[in-house]
Formats: structure tokens, sequence, C-alpha cells
């Protein structure tokens, strides 16, 4: 049996003596959709970057498909929060999406064909392949977003990590990018950050309620009185740690 | 100008000059490209203070125990590299504040150099050389150790285009895609502190940030990628420190100085002019 895509067991980290996650245990198997849902500040993005081996946790293991965080990287693609870029940085969309064919290919000197034609693909896979000379900072959000999930695809990864893919875009171009991220979920697992759970709820299998413990909900199980607990999350983390973390492999 | 144009065709400190702002521009262009998108122009700021320890030094030594072969600029080049290593290290341990290393290695390197200056004969024109360069006294032993240390600033420093251009936008994407993040960014900092000793030559110790800046930001409101910003900026370069020359020449102003000022006017005339431009747009 394959090992599962994410794996957490009893993790805790903290940010010098803040405790930032708790006793965490998760398991994400291939071609689950799963969104970490919380309050600002309750770690969800520091799961991410455990996931990602950028931080490590203070207790416990993290596994990527078996391996250690690090060891697995090159099999994850990530898309970050645009915000955290330099809008005034000279790139093109071309520029940018190339960035995610480093490592592949040479040391020295320019990218190759070969990393051109892939990022072309994915530029057009996402449907941003007409704006590729533009400067990056030109874009509207949306589209900077597309850009950034061409950028993680380009590698040809196995999970797709998003931070936040739905901030800062409106409900239209929300909808269209859980659509695209659908249709990607037939090949890959996907774990994203976001604040707005109904939206996602239809197409995400796994919902993940992060406020220094994790509580683990598949949808099949979310009923709208549920939904409200978890967008409620911060105030009633109490009586989340008193439920037993569960999990059902659909399938 | 005339004098400057006549003078040119005889005088080969006046080539000479004229060859050192051109060599220096290149790697200015191409590694102030990368100090202004990083945003360390600080960095270089310190590194470029630094310097004085290192040429104060070296000038002791070749006045006081008489060793002729250490040139000052060598010890440029060693207090540059040692400054940029300090700072690199302490900024990547993050433990520190970095700013406070920053403003540390800035003022500790300048007071090395006055130290050093004060004890040696004849100090006066050696710190005002220094401080605010002198392009007119290089000689053609300075311009090959020039062109060198240019030759191996623009390899390098377009050889690993693609790592810097990831390491500067996005460090810690460029991490996951297997990027060894703090080589390339000491790397970085030691082409910035060789790149600033270039330009020590030409404008001096307190006005190599200005140099190392202001032609990449007129670029940069012309050009939508890197290396676009790399070219523009080198020609940019080019432009101010030879008519800052030419323009100094007659009237037998400081060079450094001219070029800075000529630079900087430029740069208030594109944004400015940018913004004008803008707004008529909308």
């Amino acid at each position: 049996m394959k090992p599962p895509v994410i794996k957490f067991e009893n993790v805790s980290f903290s940010y010098d003596s803040i405790n930032v996650l708790e006793d965490v245990n998760l398991t994400v198997e291939e071609r689950d959709f799963l969104s970490l849902v919380g309050p600002n500040g309750g770690g969800k993005t520091t799961i991410l970057k455990l996931v990602l081996g950028l931080l490590k946790p203070v207790n416990g293991t993290v596994r990527v498909f078996g391996e250690s965080p690090v060891k697995a990287r090159s099999r994850i693609g990530y898309m970050p929060q645009y915000s955290s870029l330099d809008p005034l940085f000279p790139v093109t969309v071309m520029d940018v999406v190339l960035m995610g064919r480093l490592g592949n290919g040479k040391l020295l000197g320019a990218y190759k064909g070969a990393d051109k034609k892939a990022a072309a693909k994915a530029l057009q896979e996402l449907e941003v392949y007409e704006v590729r000379n533009r400067p990056f900072s030109a874009l509207s959000g949306g589209q900077r977003q597309r850009v950034l999930i061409a950028r993680a695809l380009v590698s040809d990864p196995e999970l797709l990590l998003l931070d936040e893919p739905t901030a800062s875009v409106d409900a239209v171009v929300e909808n269209e990018l859980f659509d695209l991220l659908n249709q990607l979920n037939k090949k890959i697992t996907i774990a994203l950050v976001t604040h707005d759970l109904g939206f996602v709820s239809s197409y995400v299998n796994l919902v993940a309620c992060v406020s220094r413990r994790v509580v683990v909900h598949p949808t099949s199980e979310i009923t709208g009185e549920m939904i409200n607990e978890i967008y409620g999350c911060d105030v009633r983390m109490v009586r989340h740690d008193t439920i037993a973390p569960e999990r059902h492999t659909n399938g | 100008m005339g004098e400057f144009l006549l003078d040119l065709q005889q005088q080969t400190f006046l080539q000479y000059a004229v060859l050192t702002g051109l060599l220096a521009s290149i790697a200015c262009g191409i590694i102030g490209s990368y100090v202004v998108t990083r945003r360390i122009t600080y960095i270089a700021g310190a590194i470029a203070h630094s310097v004085l320890a290192g040429m104060g030094a070296a000038r002791y030594c070749q006045v006081v125990c008489h060793w002729d072969w250490l040139h000052p600029l060598y010890g440029a080049i060693i207090s540059a590299l040692i400054a940029a290593v300090i700072i690199g290290m302490v900024s990547l341990s993050g433990r520190q504040r970095e700013d406070t290393i920053i403003g540390a290695v800035w003022a500790i390197g300048m007071a090395i150099g006055i130290l050093f200056i004060f004890k040696t004969p004849g100090y006066n024109e050696d710190l005002m050389s220094y401080l605010f360069g002198n392009i007119l006294m290089v000689s053609s032993d300075d311009l090959w150790l020039i062109a060198g240390l240019d030759a191996i600033v623009v390899v390098v420093g377009l050889l690993f285009y693609k790592q810097f251009l990831a390491v500067c936008f996005d460090e810690e994407f460029a991490r996951l895609r297997g990027i060894r993040v703090e080589f390339y960014y000491i790397l970085l900092l030691c082409l910035t502190a060789i790149t600033v000793v270039l330009l020590v030559t030409v404008v001096g110790i307190v006005m190599v940030i200005a140099l190392l800046t202001l032609p990449v930001a007129v670029a940069g409101v012309f050009s939508k990628r890197l290396w676009h910003m790399m070219v523009l900026s080198t020609l940019f370069t080019i432009l101010f420190t030879t008519a800052g020359l030419a323009l100094s020449y007659g009237p037998n102003l400081p060079a450094g100085a001219v070029t800075i000022v000529l630079a900087g006017a430029v740069y208030l005339v594109v944004i400015v002019g940018s913004r004008v431009f803008r707004t008529r747009r909308l």
C-alpha cells in the first residue's frame, strides 16, 4: 500500500515559546482535497510550511509521500499569496512561470526550449497564455493567482498546496478558480488554506479546522450546524478539543 | 567640453578614466539591478563604507612598512568581501536585527580606515580621494585590475541569472525548487562587494550607493524584465560617468560629484515625467 500523501503524527510547533500547533494528527490520502480553515494566527499557514519543510516540528513527525518534507519537495507544487511578492519587480508572466522549472535543467545559463514549452502549456491550462509577455504586476488579482498556480504546476507536482487562493478576488473569479482546482483534483492531491468554507465545500472532501489543535471533518458528514461551528471555530475551540479526531476514507 | 574631447585624444590618463567608467558601468548595471530589486541597497552602502578600512590599512602598509605591492585597491577588495560575508551571515542567521549590523559595519569600517589614515604621513589627500573618488588618477596597472574584477562580476552575475532572478523575486519558492538560497545570497553580496570596489574608483566611497541605484531606478521605469533593466541601466551608467567626466573636466570640478548630480537630475526628471505621462493617459 502507498504511504499517505501527508501524515502528521503528534506534531507540535512553537515560535519561541508561543505554541502555534499542539498535538496535530492529520492524514491526507491520494487525490484528497483538503481545506484548512480557522482563525488568523491559528496555524493554517504553519501547517503548509511544515509540509514544505520550511519549518521543522518541535515534536512529532511530518511525512510527505512517506519521506521527509525536504526530500519530498520536488513532488510538491506551492502557490504563495501574491501579496507577499514585490509589485515593483520587473518580471513578465513567462519569467514567473519559468521559475517553476528551476532545479530541472542545467545549473548554468538560460532556460531551455523544453522549459519554455512546459511553461506555455501550464499557462494555456490556466487560460493566462495571452498575457504571457505582460508584466506580472500589471495583472488583476485573479490572473496573478492563476499565474502562480501555473508556476506551481509546471514541475508536474503530485501534491498542490495553496495559501489563500481566494484572498482579494471576487466571487466570480473565486468560483472559476475552484472549478479549475476541481479539474486538477482528478489527477493530484490538493491542500489549501482559506477563509471561505461555504464555497469550497462542494469540492473539498476534507475540512481541517485549525486553531492550535486540528480537528478533521470529512465533508460528507458536514451539516449546516457544523459549518456554523467551524466558522465560529475560535470561540468553540474548547468543544473541538473534546471531539476525537476522526477520519473516514471515501471509496 | 571641447577641451575634454581634444585632451581625450592625447592624454592617456583621460583615456584610462573614460575606460574605467565604461568597465565599472557594466558591473554596476548588472549587479545594481539585483541589488535594487532585492532591496539590499543599504547593505551595498555598508560594504562601500567598510572599504575605507581596507584602503587605509593598505596605504598605511605601503607608506610606513614599504610594502609597495599592497595597492589600496587590494585592501578595498578584502575589506569589502569581509563586510559582505559578515552582513550576509548575520542576516541569514536571523538572530540579530539586520539594520543594526548594517549600521555597525558601515561605521566601524570607516573608523578603522580613519585611524590608519591618521597614522599615515600625508593623509589628507588620500582620504579625500578615497571618499570622493579620483578617476583621473587611474594607472594602467589599476585598469588591468579593474578589467579583471569586472570580468569576474559580469560572467558570474550572468551565468547564474535565473537563480539570482528567482532568489530576488521569491526566495521561499526558489528554496522549494531546490535552489541553495543561502549560497546565492552570499554570492550576490560578494559580487556586490567587488562592484562597490570598482565604483569607489569612479565616484568614491560616499557616492557609490547613488551610482549603484539611480541608473537602475531610471531604467526601471522603462523595463518590464530584469535583463532589460540590466542593459538599460548599464547604458545609463555609461552616460552618467562619461558625461560627468566631460562636464567636470573644463571647469575643473570633481568628476564623481558631477556624475552623481547628473544621475540624480535625470532620475528626478524621469520619475516626475513618468508620473505626469501616466496621469495624462488615465
